[in-house]
Formats: structure tokens, sequence, C-alpha cells
């Protein structure tokens, strides 16, 4: 992933002139649709009442395992709460945990990322050797170790994600400031006698960190499949709350029965981490259009 | 990659100048390896210290074991418990030097051998995979290419959305559709290769997006490549433009992400053979966590941290072969 990402921001778009125009529109509609998902989800997370009139934890026994109906589109689990709530109720935890994750991640690939981009020889031997160790373990280690020393929550799986997805981030950033660090404009600051604070503040750090603004668009997405991915493995969110992670971790018991407990929780993860991919990579487009190639 | 000479005419003089700096660029790499493997054990070891509770419990079989205080300094003195940190360390680092992992905590036999075993489940896994993802997004990449827009959109969408679906869902999907309504298959694993076809296609088909999207962005800057222009000058088919020059190019950075895949491929593996009860690494790892086994926690770390350096290594001399360019500008 990383490395897709790390080629998609540095190399130039290279699409054959004549096909731009399809290209353009094609991306352009799934913008729309990516915008429009994005604007449900969130109104799920803020307002989640505008949505459903139930509540995440009713539970209905007599309802329960009901396939999907008018009454409850996306049926109901096995005591008989209404998956359709639930899954709109588990926006807001979802995209909490992935945004969060995002920004723990960048954070730590800063510090990381400055240290080797603008650091000395040093400095930059350190912290390429630090996101070496970092992505030799494996990232799912890396959080269930975490995972194991701080125990199962909320907190600790958002930490661990931004911790297993900091090594890709970090290496991105410092390319990054390195390249800015020999453009043309840093140069000329550097002959017209600016100090060096000025010109990492004023030069260096604008440059190189527009493109991150767009990684943590495409990270997000990840972070939410990733987090999903500890919920489904018992590590994250408790089982009452409504996670779509931990929703379809309890939906796996009945998944003979019950395919409509799985199915859901699921495609609100992937059109959630799809859309955000879709934004991310249109926000790419357009910073490299504003630069110019 | 700046230089944009076409790779498949630019054949390479090996003298023997070239073939020192190569070997010196290995030996680097191997190098930077052995250190990161010793830096992966230190973090592991020191990290799996900071779990809270005694490993004696591990050991013993959990905190509700009723052992006498005699059986628990026993066994403190056994697994030189009773030691300082550092002592433990550097006794820890020594050992894993010469290839000793010790005994498993919970299992009580021979780490090495059990977690080579292990291994091999998740190798056979991961490889296959890899196969079927190469295989898939190959025939993707190539089928939807060069033609009309329809097949791109279409193409370019199934990558997005196989990139995005979360393993322990597609899964799900699978045995739902083909074993619970279709009945072609077990839901879990058995032996054989029929209990192989659900957990290689749950960890290909989202590899086969990743991929696909790589090679599909780099297969249309080939299109752009003078190199193209002049093999369609020479007379060259169609296919032969496309499956001689253009497949080269584009799949330099398939290659990049197979070796980045390998290694995450782990983290995948937890996932699908927990689903479909399948032994292996993955849930080695994760069972071993959960009840604090330190020895085979640590040999899973440097296992897969070996393999992702292994890999990466071997992506880059692959690179090399590939494109003879990069032993000319990769000396930065």
């Amino acid at each position: 992933m990383t490395e897709i990402l790390a080629g998609r921001l540095t190399q130039p778009s290279g699409a054959p002139r004549g096909s731009r125009g399809w290209r353009r529109s094609a991306s352009n509609l799934g913008v729309v649709f990516a915008l429009v998902t994005l604007a449900l989800i969130m109104v799920a997370a803020l307002a989640p009442q505008l949505l459903t009139t139930g509540q995440p934890n009713d539970v209905a026994p007599g309802d329960a395992f009901q396939g999907p109906s008018p009454e409850h589109f996306f049926g109901t689990d096995e005591s008989g709460r209404d998956v359709y709530t639930r899954v709109v109720f588990g926006a807001g935890n979802s995209l909490l945990i992935g945004v969060a994750a995002t920004v723990v991640g960048l954070s730590l690939a800063l510090l990381l990322g400055a240290l080797g981009g603008l650091g000395n020889r040093l400095g930059d031997f350190v912290s390429t050797r630090i996101v070496e160790v970092m992505f030799a373990l494996p990232g799912l280690l890396l959080a269930l170790v975490f995972i194991a020393i701080a125990g199962p929550g909320v907190v600790t799986s958002t930490v661990a994600v931004g911790l297993s997805t900091a090594p890709g981030y970090a290496r991105i950033i410092r390319s990054q400031l390195r390249s800015v660090r020999n453009a043309g404009y840093v140069e000329a600051a550097t002959v017209l006698g600016h100090s060096r604070l000025r010109i990492t503040l004023q030069h260096i750090l604008p440059g190189a960190l527009s493109p991150i603004f767009v990684l943590a668009t495409l990270g997000v997405g990840q972070a939410i499949v990733w987090a999903s991915s500890l919920g489904f493995l018992g590590l994250g969110v408790a089982p009452p709350a409504a996670e779509w992670g931990a929703m379809l971790s309890s939906g796996r018991t009945y998944i003979d029965v019950a395919w409509w407990l799985t199915v859901f929780p699921g495609l609100a993860i992937v059109a959630t981490a799809a859309s955000f991919t879709v934004l991310g990579r249109a926000l790419n487009a357009r910073t490299r259009q504003e630069v110019g190639k | 990659m700046t230089d944009s000479s076409d790779i498949s005419t630019d054949r390479r003089t090996s003298t023997p100048a070239k073939r020192i700096r190569t070997l010196g660029w290995l030996l680097r790499r191997i190098g930077g390896g052995v250190f990161v493997l010793w830096m992966v054990a230190t973090v592991i070891f020191f990290a799996l210290r900071l779990i809270p509770g005694d490993p004696i419990d591990a050991i013993l079989g959990g905190p509700g074991s009723q052992a006498s205080a005699e059986a628990v300094e026993k066994i403190r003195l056994d697994y030189g418990l009773d030691q300082n940190l550092i002592v433990q360390y550097f006794l820890a680092m020594a050992k894993l030097a010469v290839a000793d992992f010790g005994t498993s905590y919970a299992l009580k036999i021979p780490v090495a051998p059990y977690v080579l075993t292990q291994l091999w489940s998740t190798l056979v896994l991961t490889i296959a995979a890899l196969l079927v993802a190469w295989i898939f997004a190959l025939g993707l990449t190539l089928a939807t290419s060069g033609r009309g827009r329809l097949a791109r959109a279409v193409g370019s969408g199934l990558e997005l959305v196989a990139a995005a679906v979360p393993h322990f869902w597609l899964a799900s999907l699978l045995i739902i559709v083909l074993s619970n309504t279709l009945h072609w298959l077990p839901p879990i694993s058995v032996a054989g290769p029929l209990g192989l076809v659900l957990p290689v296609l749950t960890l290909a088909l989202p590899l086969t997006g990743f991929l696909g999207q790589v090679m599909r962005e780099s297969l249309i800057n080939a299109y752009e490549q003078p190199f193209v222009l002049s093999a369609r000058a020479r007379g060259e088919s169609e296919w032969g433009v496309r499956l001689r020059h253009v497949l080269r190019h584009a799949a330099l950075p398939g290659i990049s992400l197979s070796g980045w895949a390998f290694g995450s491929l782990l983290s995948g593996a937890v996932v699908v053979e927990t689903i479909f009860a399948r032994p292996g690494l993955g849930r080695t790892l994760l069972s071993a966590v959960s009840i604090r086994d330190i020895p085979v926690v640590t040999a899973v770390a440097l296992l897969s941290a070996l393999t992702f350096i292994l890999m990466t290594i071997a992506t880059d001399v692959v690179d090399r072969i590939v494109d003879p360019r990069l032993t000319k500008v990769s000396e930065q």
C-alpha cells in the first residue's frame, strides 16, 4: 500500500492525452459517488437519529434472525436488534477510530520523517533504521503486542492501528522532505542568505507537507479496515457497542443462518474505505495539477 | 527512473568492476538485514516483558494454576527469569544468535521445529495467493488496458473495490456464496488442494486489486514511451508490443509491490487462518501473544522479519535483472 502511495505521489500522471476526457468524466462520477457516501456516513456519525428511529441496543428477542424486510432493511441479529440501526450508529465509532488512528500514525511518522528528511546524516540514519525495523515487524504483530500491553479497548486499538501504519507514512514524508530540500527555490532562498529555520518553516515544510493531506485521506479508509479487523479478532471495541468490525465478529457465529449479519456491516466498511480512496486520489490529482508538472 | 530508454533493448555488459559493485551492494543489504533482525529481536524482547503479569503464569498454564511456591521458584531458576533484565536480554540475544529459540512456555516443546511446520502451511498459502494474484492482475490489466473506455472503467472499478475489501469480510462472503449457497467448497479448510481454494482466494483478491492498480498506471505510462512508438514503427504486432515491451515496463512496480505484499501477507494470514481454522503462523502468533508464550512470539516475529528482509532483497535483485538501468543509478 505504502509503495503504491509513494509511487502515486512522486510520479507525474501519465495518462494518454487522447483519453483524458473520458477519464476525467469517469473519475468525476466516482468522486461524486464517494462524496455522497461520505456525506451519508458523516450524517450517520454526527446525527444517527436523522437516519433511523430506533436505538442500537434495543433488543426484541421475539424478532431474532429476521431477514431483510421493509421494517428491518438489513434484518435483525440474534437478540432481535435492528442491523440497519446498528450499522448507522456504528459509523461514529468506526469513523472516529479511523480518523484518530490516522492522526496518531501521521504524527509519529512526521517525527520520524522530519528527523530523516531535515536532520543531519546521523538523524537520517537513525530514522531510516527505525522505519526499517517497524516495516520488518508485521503490522498486526505490532498491534497485537501493543494491545497485550495496554489491554483491549477503543483507545488501544486506535493507537495500535496508528502505530502499524506509521512506517509507511514516515518513508513517504522523508523522501518528500528530501526532494523539496533539494528543490531550486530552496537553493535560491539559501543563496539569498535566509536563516535555516526560516527556510525550513517558510519553504520546505509547506512544500513537502501538502501531500500529507492526501495521504491522510487515503489512510483513513485503510485505518477503518484495519481497526475493523482488530474488532473482528475480538481485540477492539467491546461487544455490545455498535462497531462494524465487532458486529461482523459476532455475526460470524451465525453465518450459516443469517447472511445479512455479515453482508451489511461489511458493505459499510468497503463503501467507506473505497470512498476515502477515491477522494484521496482526486485530491492527489488536483494537487499535482496545481503544482504543475 | 528518469531515464526512459527501452529496457528490453538495453543489454547488459558484465564487466568485473560491475560485478564487484553488485557484490558490494548485496553485502551491504545483507549486513543491513542482520542489523534489522537484531533490532526486531530487541524490540520484541522488551515489549513482551511490558505485558502485565508474570511470565511464570504462562509457563504454569495461566494465573489460575495452584502451583506451590517452591515449584514457582524452581521454574523461575530453570528459565533464568530470576536474573536481572539486562542479563536476561544478553543471554536471550546470545541464544538467538546461534538460532536457539528455546522451548515453548505453553506447549513445552522446542520452538524452532514447531514454528517451522507452521511456517510451511502459511508459506503454501501465501505463495499460492501471490501467484493467483499475479495471474488475475496481469489478465485484468492486459485485457482492459488497450481497450475502450468501458473496459478500462470496469477494470479499475473492480481493482478499487478489491483493494478496499477487508480479508475477514471477503472470507465470510466467499463462505456464504461458494459453500453455503452453491455448496461447491467446504466452509473450513480441509486437507488437500480443495481446502486451499477459499483461503487463497481470500488473500489473493485484495492483492489483485493493489497489483492491478499499480500495473495499470505504469502500463498506461509505458504506452506513451518513445520505444513503444519505435517498436510499432518496426512493424511489431499489437500483442508483440504489449508482451515484449509494455508488460516488462509495467511489471516493475508490481515486483516491488510483491515483496511488500509477501511480508504483509502474514497479517492477512492471521485473519484467514482464524476464519478457516487452518494451521499456520498467523494463528500461532495470535494464540501465542494472548497466552504470552514469549519464545514462540519471538520466533514468529524473527521469522516474519527475516522473510520480509529476504523478500525485499530478492525483489531488488529481480528489479535489477528486469531493469538493468537500476544498476547504473541505484548507487545513491
